[in-house]
């Protein structure tokens, strides 16, 4: 398993073997969101950087999950459509939303790593 | 808003050490959720009690001679035969019908009724009071002296009664005068979940002390407004600003039951409240739109705002509250319709995100109410 990459939007993303990207949404997220009750998850499709690709439903809100690099999805987590809580008890884990095919393969890299991700969310707790 | 312009309830310190979130709500810092989360927080409201921080609201006592009457000119509800130690529910009405705002009244006896309105209409209701009735009762808020806790749920009464006995033999909407820890406190056996339970009334600088002791208990967990929200949208119960505002009359937001029978067009005391004219000619011939109930028939749960659709697409209503019910393990939803879709089980759509989600007009409470009428 390599290192996790993050976005400003609370997403977590993981390089595969095969050359798919896993994306997900981060513990501070789903913390955040509180109890999830409904994902909306995207279509096996192209979506360009930042389209709304799913949806995460808490008991609270409706919250977007956004494509974070442009690229063609080719799997979705079915097992969130009847066990949607699995996002908020394994989001790193059996929380995962959808795999994709990254238009540029390298920018997975470019985006931010543990430490800038950790400070991210330090700063917006000091906010 | 910032957090320092923004009132206190005399919990909120507790709210903190309790490790609730906190966001403002009609002007004050509350706990929307604590640790344990709106979905369990709700499940265990419905299962064992739940114990709630409502002294946001406005409570606000009327005494004098006149008081009951003057009331009366306000509200299409029966104040005048209101029993001693009974408490009813009643809106303010506008001279178009619309309402200004839903509130409990108890009759205390000896001239005084004791009124609990919302918060985010407090101030408003009690210049209200004052313009129309001012000269006809002495109007007194008691917005920084008392305190309100909810103790909502099926062990809430085995709970409040370790405190003081006579609460068990209370029946749903009785209220009284109880003695809590020492302190003067009202009790009425009635609340905003659909659930047996109480609210108390506790004078400000007593109330943490009592809510301490009831969380105490082994039954009981703290909740915050995310559960009370849902519990009372399961309820079938209305949210004053989201499904009823001034635009709206009781008999469009389905509160025909909120009026008195002597305070209807053929009852003894028939009208004498602002809109009567307006409210007995929709009662007449109708509306042309109304508060139903609505289930989607998906997981998605529809919130408020979201267009409601017939077949043809036509849009022909919107969501005034929706969210995801626990209990029911399902999306609820309340909304206001056009006359002619409201039949139950009639089925329409929702508009979410572009798209059609199927739902049904349902009969409300959408979950069984349990409340305690002995």
């Amino acid at each position: 398993m390599s290192e996790l990459r993050f976005t400003e939007d609370h997403e977590w993303l993981r390089s595969e073997a095969d050359g798919s990207v896993t994306v997900g949404i981060t513990a501070f997220a789903q913390n955040a969101l509180g109890d999830v009750v409904y994902v909306q998850l995207p279509e096996l499709q192209r979506y360009e950087q930042g389209a709304e690709a799913s949806t995460v439903e808490s008991v609270k809100a409706a919250s977007g999950v956004y494509m974070p690099l442009t690229g063609e999805v080719v799997a979705v987590n079915d097992q969130l459509e009847g066990n949607p809580e699995l996002v908020n008890e394994d989001p790193l884990g059996e929380g995962w939303f959808f795999r994709f095919i990254p238009a540029d393969a390298g920018a997975v890299a470019q985006l931010l790593d543990q430490d800038a991700y950790d400070r991210l969310i330090k700063a917006n707790a000091d906010a | 808003m910032s957090t320092e312009t923004l009132l206190k309830t005399p919990l909120h310190a507790l709210h903190l050490e309790l490790g609730a979130r906190m966001v403002p709500f009609a002007g004050y810092d509350m706990p929307v959720q604590y640790p344990l989360g709106v979905m369990k927080e709700h499940l265990h409201s419905r299962e064992q009690a739940g114990l709630f921080d409502v002294s946001h609201m406005g409570q606000i006592r009327l005494s004098g001679a006149g008081a009951a009457k003057a009331l009366e000119s306000l509200v299409p509800v029966d104040i005048i035969d209101l029993p001693v130690g009974m408490q009813r529910y009643a809106m303010f009405t506008n001279e178009h019908g619309g309402i200004l705002d839903d509130l409990m009244v108890a009759n205390l006896g000896n001239n005084e009724l004791f009124l609990v309105v919302n918060a985010a209409c407090k101030e408003q209701d009690l210049a209200h009071l004052r313009k129309h009735i001012g000269d006809q009762c002495q109007i007194q808020p008691l917005f920084e002296e008392r305190a309100l806790l909810a103790l909502q749920g099926p062990a809430a009464v085995k709970v409040l009664e370790r405190l003081a006995p006579e609460v068990a033999k209370m029946t749903f909407m009785q209220f009284q005068p109880v003695q809590l820890l020492g302190s003067d406190c009202f009790v009425s056996r009635s609340g905003y979940t659909g659930e047996d339970g109480f609210e108390i009334s506790v004078p400000a600088e007593n109330a943490e002390a009592l809510a301490r002791r009831l969380l105490a208990e082994a039954e009981v967990a703290a909740i915050g407004l995310g559960a009370r929200d849902s519990l009372r949208l399961e309820a079938g119960l209305c949210l004053y600003g989201h499904d009823m505002n001034s635009q709206t009359t009781p008999i469009e937001a389905s509160l025909l039951w909120a009026i008195s029978k002597v305070r209807r067009a053929d009852g003894e005391r028939a009208g004498g409240f602002p809109g009567a004219e307006a409210i007995f000619a929709q009662q007449q011939s109708g509306v042309a739109r109304k508060r139903v109930g609505l289930l989607p028939q998906e997981r998605t749960p529809v919130r408020e705002g979201a267009e409601i659709v017939d077949e043809a697409g036509t849009v022909i209503g919107s969501v005034c509250s929706g969210g995801f019910g626990p209990s029911l393990n399902a999306p609820v939803a309340m909304g206001y319709l056009d006359a002619a879709h409201i039949a139950l089980e009639t089925p329409l759509w929702a508009i979410v995100r572009g798209k059609r989600v199927a739902m049904k007009v349902s009969k409300m409470p959408f979950v069984a109410q349990r409340y305690y009428r002995g």
